[in-house]
């Protein structure tokens, strides 16, 4: 049932000199399986190595770097299935490397942070976007890498505002994390000004690959007015038979049309071109949000121990979370960490399958310490006690 | 007497290519756009292979090299009839590259493979190829011709080569995302511009120490912004133009303080430059205008933006006798 796989460095071909004198990182990739949501359309299939090819682009580039600097690292992959217990191997695992990228839904992410072995380990979430990681449930020893909802949400409102789409509707999904979307929608909302002024949750079990063009534009029918129709559906189950079949013709934004994502195919300047053709020899499919994660999870920690010639954790926690660290990401801007809780600030790309609309903060959304933190939780609005 | 100034003008005229040219290279219009320097104005449209970036000419002028990135080569053009002599042996996606003081061996950066290639225009062969850091961008020669330097991007490092082994023999952390190096104060200081990080490292060539960082600030916009690309000295090396990319500034260094004494506002994401002969005017590439300003060196003024191609890249002075 599980999957350990060792790529170290000699296994890439990127031999070091001098052994003795190689600072070794290992780390380790632990995905605790979601459960996928079973969705209509069949044209997006969720790759089985979501996340994990991230976080091998970013150990192949860290090696790069290490070889001129006499450090090794290497990159443990440990997969739970959905109904195992994960404690066990992470355990196991940590008392291998004190560095963990995770994909993990949140109440593992939790479970692991809360683990003996855990204090003192610096674990990176690289796949859940929920508010509660980044306020009144966030650990010390937890950082985010994958953007939360706010900081996705805050990207679109930016966007609504400047344009000014002031009146909103928003039609939500089901499961529990459109819910959580939907809640970041309208507190953003009404944190840039606008008004969400009907929320209409869908009701439809059908099959819109068939329907859409019957039901949606009944269903959208008694919409209040808006100037743009935002939907709240991660899985995408729903949210791409909405566009051109609503009553009244307007933009749609959200889980289709314009979205506010941590990574797309079509970001392309900022040298982004690059990262993409390296990702693609290596896994042959486009780079998804959760590999960026994960990839920037594993950078950030190269990028410390390069600045720091240290392995040691605590020298890393400290870099990491210090004005010194910033990582090169490909989104025009450095990336570094929130002191107050450990998330990743970086700007949000507005895109739609085809082209890079406007990329997140929008010119004119000032802040006193970065724009960057015009998105997402700002330090006196966080919950968060645990970085104190 | 009188008559005098039309008798010189009507050469002037009758033969245009006497006056001196600055050529640049348009990255997402597959041309080079050839600017008049005494008219400012584009005399030349030229087409050349896919994704030109870096140009430099042969010592004597008599040949242009042109990094065609997509088309995974060099290609060596006659600048008098804009044809394409013959290509070079690359390596994959060449993004930029410098000419050593021989005139012979061009070293080429990798942008997509991690390695920087040497290639001997003459036998037109590869003679070496290095590996280097991720992305390597910034290439360097020192002018007695010992060194060469490759900067690489994501692995944020200059990478010391000796010409000689063609082998590395030191490398340097420089701030995140270097794009470009120089060899100033003949040959006795490093310069590397990093980006993301938005600095320069000015490192002692001797020991490879670092002697200190320069750092921008433009009025107005957020130092994220304020990115460093391309730079080139004044005349006796005495100050330095940066560009500064997205905060679509010039900075004006003085190489002696290392104190930043002016910026001078430009085109969008402002990349790379060159100067004229005398190197009283400076020519800016502005990515995202399309445009290139010339800056008047003694006011430190724009005089004027002259529309090129679309994304203009690189940057090359030629003399042509005018």
């Amino acid at each position: 049932m599980l999957k350990h796989l060792l790529a170290s460095a000699i296994s890439l071909g990127l031999c070091t000199t001098a052994l003795a004198d190689t600072l070794q990182v290992p780390l380790i990739w632990l995905r605790h399986a979601e459960a996928e949501r079973p969705v209509l359309s069949n044209l997006d299939p969720i790759p089985e190595d979501r996340g994990q090819a991230g976080a091998e682009l970013g150990l192949s580039d860290n090696l790069t770097t290490g070889k001129f600097l006499g450090q090794d690292y290497s990159l443990e992959v440990i997969e739970i299935p959905p109904e195992a217990d994960p404690l066990p191997d992470a355990r196991a695992a940590l008392a291998r490397s004190p560095y963990m990228v995770l994909d993990a839904p949140a109440e593992t992410l939790l479970a692991i942070a809360d683990l003996p072995e855990a204090q003192g380990a610096m674990l990176f979430n690289a796949a859940a976007s929920d508010m509660a990681l980044r306020g009144e449930n966030c650990r010390a020893n937890l950082l985010h890498t994958k953007t939360s909802y706010a900081m996705q949400t805050d990207a679109l409102m930016q966007f609504a505002r400047a344009k000014r789409w002031e009146d909103l509707v928003l039609i939500t999904g089901n499961a529990p994390e459109d819910a959580a979307y939907a809640a970041a929608l309208t507190a953003s909302a009404a944190k840039f000004g606008l008004t969400i002024a009907e929320t209409k949750p869908w009701i439809f079990d059908a099959d819109m690959r068939r329907n859409a063009a019957q039901e949606v534009p009944l269903f959208t029918q008694d919409l209040a007015d808006h100037d743009l129709l935002l939907i709240a559906d991660v899985a995408n189950d729903f949210a791409r038979y909405i566009a051109y079949n609503t009553w009244t013709p307007r933009p749609i934004a959200g889980s289709e049309g314009l979205r506010p994502v941590s990574w797309a195919p079509v970001v392309e300047q900022w040298g982004a071109a690059q990262l993409h053709s390296r990702f693609q020899d290596l896994a042959g499919r486009d780079m998804t949000p959760r590999d960026y994660a994960a990839w920037a999870a594993v950078r950030a920690v190269g990028e410390a121990v390069t600045r720091t010639q240290s392995a040691d954790p605590t020298t890393i926690r400290d870099y990491l979370l210090s004005d010194n660290f910033e990582l090169a990401g490909f989104k025009g801007r450095p990336l570094s960490f929130r002191t107050w809780n450990g998330q990743m600030r970086q700007p949000i790309p507005l895109v739609t399958r085809a082209a890079l609309v406007a990329q997140a903060p929008l010119e004119g959304f000032l802040h006193q310490r970065t724009e960057l933190d015009t998105l997402g939780l700002d330090a006196p609005e966080s919950p968060c006690t645990a970085f104190q | 007497m009188t008559c005098k100034p039309i008798l010189l003008a009507i050469p002037l005229l009758a033969t245009p290519a006497l006056a001196d040219e600055m050529w640049i290279s348009n990255e997402k219009d597959d041309t080079l756009s050839v600017i008049d320097i005494e008219t400012l104005e584009v005399v030349r449209t030229i087409d050349v292979g896919e994704r030109p970036r870096g140009i430099t000419f042969s010592k004597d002028y008599s040949v242009l090299y042109v990094c065609a990135s997509d088309s995974d080569t060099v290609q060596v053009i006659d600048p008098d009839s804009g044809e394409v002599l013959h290509e070079l042996p690359s390596g994959e996606d060449p993004e930029q590259f410098v000419l050593h003081p021989d005139d012979r061996h061009l070293y080429i950066a990798n942008e997509d493979d991690a390695i920087t290639t040497v290639v001997d225009t003459e036998s037109r062969t590869v003679v070496a190829q290095i590996s280097v850091g991720i992305e390597p961008e910034g290439m360097a020669v020192s002018p007695d011709g010992k060194i060469a330097i490759t900067t690489s991007e994501t692995t944020n490092m200059a990478h010391w080569i000796d010409t000689e082994s063609q082998e590395i023999f030191a490398n340097t952390l420089v701030d995140s995302r270097p794009r470009h190096a120089e060899f100033i104060k003949e040959g006795t200081e490093l310069w590397v511009s990093a980006e993301i990080g938005g600095t320069i490292s000015v490192f002692d060539v001797a020991t490879q120490d670092e002697i200190t960082k320069i750092d921008f600030a433009v009025d107005g916009v957020h130092p994220d912004r304020v990115q460093p690309v391309g730079f080139e000295m004044t005349a006796g090396d005495t100050h330095a133009y940066v560009a500064l990319g997205p905060s679509n500034h010039i900075a004006v260094v003085n190489a002696e303080t290392y104190e930043v004494e002016d910026y001078i506002l430009v085109g969008r994401r402002v990349w790379h430059l060159d100067f004229n002969a005398d190197r009283s005017l400076a020519f800016t590439t502005n990515g995202v205008s399309g445009d290139v300003t010339v800056i008047d060196v003694a006011s430190r003024e724009a005089i004027k933006s002259i529309k090129v191609g679309r994304f203009p890249w690189g940057a090359a002075f030629r003399p042509t006798g005018g």
